[in-house]
């Protein structure tokens, strides 16, 4: 088991820029300063890497290892899937250096969006026998998809738009005065419910935003860590997978309706806590993957902060806001403050845990880590102060 | 006045398939529905894949369903993400439990009805929209 036997120790990143905005820069260029700025925070050179870990397309390892003069690399994985697995690839780099294949590893993720936009994504996906089901029915972007799993939360749980809003209206909240925030003006209820809908019931405030930018952390051994410069953030447990019920989800659909109603997370979720052996009442806080606010209700639920079905009044509550009992994506996430497939909450949850985050929760000691409801694998990651 | 769901634009289909699942396209190209349908076990399957979850059979059956089913989610998409939805909106991605193929749920898309009468649990049925690429697509209409 990995739980408790390597840390982060360093954590570097691009600025965040609107879809697009990151020209004239490259790909391997932001990838690169993200992992330069993790190893200076580090304090370890460049040339100790000897690992690197990726989810969703990951990048050219050969590349970066030319860019940066990598001299040896050991270990190289990615898990597949899509941004479900960015909690979960600081797992492949906490198992690469517990079984003592590599000993520093870095974990990066990146996002840089030229022609195709993420809303219309599906559209450059290849063309299969199995998509041709998804693809027929005008299902072009993954709005539309997750459209089909809200309006059936809606029609069995009650939910409604105005628990939805709460999700990105608590993320707004978040990041109205965050410096790294690309959102920063003031979202009402009203303002919410006036947004013309995209894809009933989905409208413009319940989607993620479209950004560009890279992050990366540096994952050692618990005992090296202690010697190194920055203050450990212990990496408690991490896990990946997921159930066939759930399989290839969006495009599929045929989940039993049970797990039409969840995440997908629930095997994760289990596999998780028993690993890092601490229950949902030990988080402190939490930073939940949110491509669409539906999905950070069904994943509090998942994750057992509340019943299957009650998530919604859970986030009406005002349980998710800052003075809540589980703070949620406490840099605003990626319905406000950027979108970088799952990296930003890493960081926030790396910030959080060193007690150097922009809204720190006063004595937070665990924190969780989620990858996006998506195809299986999915992910989930809990992080501890030293 | 109502709004009409409309097909789902045509010029961002083009149908692949393979032999699990060119008999789905088959029967409908001859105006009926099917379901891939597990020759071993009965267990329905979509998408048709080359094994049976259930018991790895791979062999198929493709029954004549009555082509009715219910609604089970829906969404009604009212912007052009992409140029070519333009002239296509709005349309109803649409999934459906059919009826005789328990465990076999369609992706597909409502049309020629009025949105405000969408309801998840309604009867539907199929219909077929004939694409200029002579491709046949199966559709729902509200069955009520
Ligand atoms: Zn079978």
């Amino acid at each position: 088991m990995i739980a408790r036997r390597t840390a982060i120790v360093g954590l570097g990143a691009t600025p965040y820029w609107r879809r697009g905005q990151s020209a004239p820069r490259s790909m391997i260029e932001l990838v690169g300063q993200a992992v330069l700025a993790a190893c200076d925070d580090a304090g370890l050179p460049v040339a100790e890497i000897d690992g690197l870990s990726y989810y969703s397309g990951g990048f050219d390892s050969s590349l970066l290892m030319e860019t940066l003069g990598i001299p040896e690399l050991r270990f190289s994985a990615m898990l597949t899937g899509s941004g479900g697995g960015s909690a979960g690839a600081v797992g492949l780099a906490a198992a690469a250096v517990v079984s003592g294949l590599a000993r520093t590893v870095v974990v990066v993720g990146g996002n840089q969006q030229g022609e195709t936009r993420f809303g219309s994504i599906t559209k450059s996906y290849d063309a299969t026998p199995e998509n041709a089901f998804f693809e027929a029915a005008g299902l072009i972007g993954p709005g539309h998809m997750f459209a089909l799993l809200a309006q059936r939360q809606m029609h069995d749980y009650g939910y409604t738009r105005e628990m939805f809003a709460e999700v990105a209206l608590s993320a707004r909240d978040n990041a109205m005065d965050h410096p790294l925030a690309l959102m920063k003006k003031p979202l009402t209820l009203d303002d919410y419910i006036a947004a013309s809908p995209l894809a009933d019931p989905l409208c413009l405030y319940d989607f993620c935003l479209e950004s560009d930018g890279a992050i990366a952390v540096v994952v050692t051994s618990a005992e090296r860590a202690r010697d190194l410069a920055r203050k450990p953030v212990i990496v408690q447990g991490c896990t990946h997978g997921g159930e066939r019920s759930w399989g290839r989800s969006l495009y599929w659909m045929n989940m039993p309706e049970r797990a039409f109603l969840s995440s997908g997370h629930q095997s994760v979720a289990r596999d998780l806590y028993a690993q890092a052996g601490v229950a949902p009442s030990d988080i402190d806080v939490a930073q939940i993957y949110d491509h669409f606010t539906p999905m950070v209700i069904a994943q509090l639920e998942d994750y057992g902060f509340c019943k299957p079905g009650e998530g919604g009044e859970f986030v009406a509550s005002g349980a998710i806001r800052r003075n809540g009992s589980l703070p949620v994506n406490t840099d605003g996430g990626q319905l406000s403050c950027a979108y970088v497939w799952g990296m930003t909450h890493i960081r926030e949850a790396v910030e959080q845990m060193r007690g150097t985050a922009f809204h720190q929760i006063a004595g937070a000691e665990l924190a969780l880590v989620t990858g996006g409801p998506s195809n299986v694998p999915m992910s989930g990651l809990i992080l501890a102060g030293a | 006045m109502s709004e009409i769901a409309v097909a789902p634009p045509e010029a961002l289909f083009t149908l692949t398939a393979d032999r699990w699942t060119l008999p789905f396209w088959d029967a409908a190209t001859g105006g009926w529905l099917t379901a891939c349908r597990c020759g071993r076990c009965g267990a329905f399957r979509m998408p048709p894949t080359p094994f049976c979850p259930e018991c790895r059979s791979q062999d198929v059956e493709w029954p004549r369903l009555p082509g009715t089913g219910r609604l089970f989610s829906y969404t009604v998409v009212r912007r052009a993400v992409v140029p070519e939805m333009e002239g296509s909106l709005p349309y109803v991605p649409a999934l459906i439990d059919l009826d005789e193929a328990p465990g076999a749920r369609l992706i597909s898309a409502l049309v020629g009805c009025a949105i405000d009468r969408i309801r998840i649990g309604a009867p539907v049925r199929v219909t077929f929209e004939q694409r200029v690429d002579r491709v046949k697509v199966p559709r729902f209409r509200l069955d009520e």
